[in-house]
């Protein structure tokens, strides 16, 4: 294994791309979005009120592009991949059913922030405070199992044949369209 | 900001290797030997420690308690003192005037200077409560994962040095990397793959 910090550095363009293959599976095959994760059910998946776009210029310079806001169009998005960007942040709408959860995933730590769990019974005694641990903790996972099993699928493609001679065209093909 | 509030954050690690005996007994024994110290009073400036994720003022890891189903959860706290840097300054500047006067000299040296400051942030500190912040922690033992509740980056590296000290387990931060070579399932073949892995442009 790897020393971390070096690793988080070396691969963290693995997270980018990772999101930048989530916002195309989310367009292009949204119908595959629930095979990575059956333990969670029929998940739809969307994105939210934010999307952050890198792209790196020489050996420093880094030029970002956010679009935020409810119903904010997204063409400057994909004028930033044209020129080479990757999505470094997205916030997600996750839905089971009427549930629905709100968060922001960030490439390079797959951190998860700003969390938004569908509404659950008030903690009202000490008494309930076990059965909200155990409700809330499989909320999270809900968003947890569906991210692990999108990653999973992303890298298991990036590390195979597939992904040079049918994914990367298939994304190429849409960014350049 | 935690497991059971209206908006969180989330790190989750991977812990090298599960704990062989009586997990609850081993769990419940660490949690108590590194309780969090209280610090109020006294001239440290930080504590870290654990806490209990029931009543993190006043922790407690009697019986069980810490059990949530299949779920060990506890809270990282760490208590910091901020003495604010206008209070020293004001604090030194009277100590030193008076140090000058009675010694009838007009400079102080340097060791004199370092130990009004050391005499300063000793008196301030034992006088300043610390503030406490709680941080959640889950660790799913038999899954080897832990889900922090927070992406501080200092937060996250006090729960790594603690959790080790404590635990004599390492906590590996998932992030893209650790995450596809340690839970995606990859093959050996796939791993030597991801390590020769370069960025593509798309």
């Amino acid at each position: 294994m790897l020393d971390v910090s070096v690793s988080y550095n070396r691969y963290k363009f693995i997270g980018h791309e990772f999101l930048t293959w989530l916002w195309f599976v989310m367009e292009n095959q949204p119908d595959t979005i629930p095979s990575a994760a059956p333990s969670v059910g029929t998940v739809a998946l969307q994105i939210g009120n934010r999307i952050v776009f890198e792209r790196r210029i020489g050996n420093d310079a880094l030029e970002s592009v956010v679009i935020q806001g409810d119903d904010a169009g997204l063409e400057e998005g994909m004028l930033a991949l044209k020129k080479g960007a990757l999505v470094t942040e997205i916030n997600l709408v996750l839905r089971v059913g009427e549930w629905r959860w709100q968060f922001t995933l960030q490439g390079e730590s797959l951190h998860l922030k700003q969390i938004k769990l569908p509404e659950t019974g008030p903690v009202e005694t000490p008494d309930d405070v076990e059965g909200a641990v155990l409700e809330r903790m499989a909320l999270f996972e809900t968003i947890t199992h569906t991210v692990d099993g999108l990653f999973r699928q992303f890298v298991l493609d990036r590390t195979s044949d597939n992904w040079m001679s049918v994914t990367l065209p298939r994304l190429k093909a849409w960014i350049s369209r | 900001m935690g497991l059971l509030t209206g908006s969180g954050s989330l790190t989750r690690y991977k812990v090298d290797g599960k704990i062989d005996g009586n997990v609850i007994e081993t769990v419940r024994k660490g949690l108590s030997r590194h309780v969090i110290q209280d610090i109020d009073g006294e001239p440290k400036e930080k504590s870290v420690g654990w806490t209990s994720f029931h009543t993190p003022y006043s922790p407690d890891f009697g019986g069980s308690r810490f059990l949530v189903g299949s779920y060990l959860v506890f809270g990282l706290r760490i208590d910091k003192k901020t003495i604010p840097a206008k209070l020293v300054k004001k604090r030194l500047e009277f100590l030193s005037a008076k140090r000058l006067a009675e010694t009838g000299r007009r400079f102080l040296t340097r060791d004199e200077k370092s130990m009004i400051r050391e005499q300063v942030l000793h008196s301030l500190s034992v006088k300043i409560p610390a503030t406490p912040n709680c941080y959640d922690v889950v660790w799913e033992h038999e899954k080897e994962m832990v889900h922090f509740f927070s992406t501080m980056k200092t937060a996250n590296e006090e729960l790594e040095t603690l959790f080790k000290t404590t635990f004599r387990r390492s906590l590996i931060r998932l992030f893209p990397f650790t995450a596809a070579e340690l839970t995606a399932g990859l093959s050996d073949t796939q791993k030597d793959r991801l390590h020769e892995l370069t960025p593509k442009p798309l």
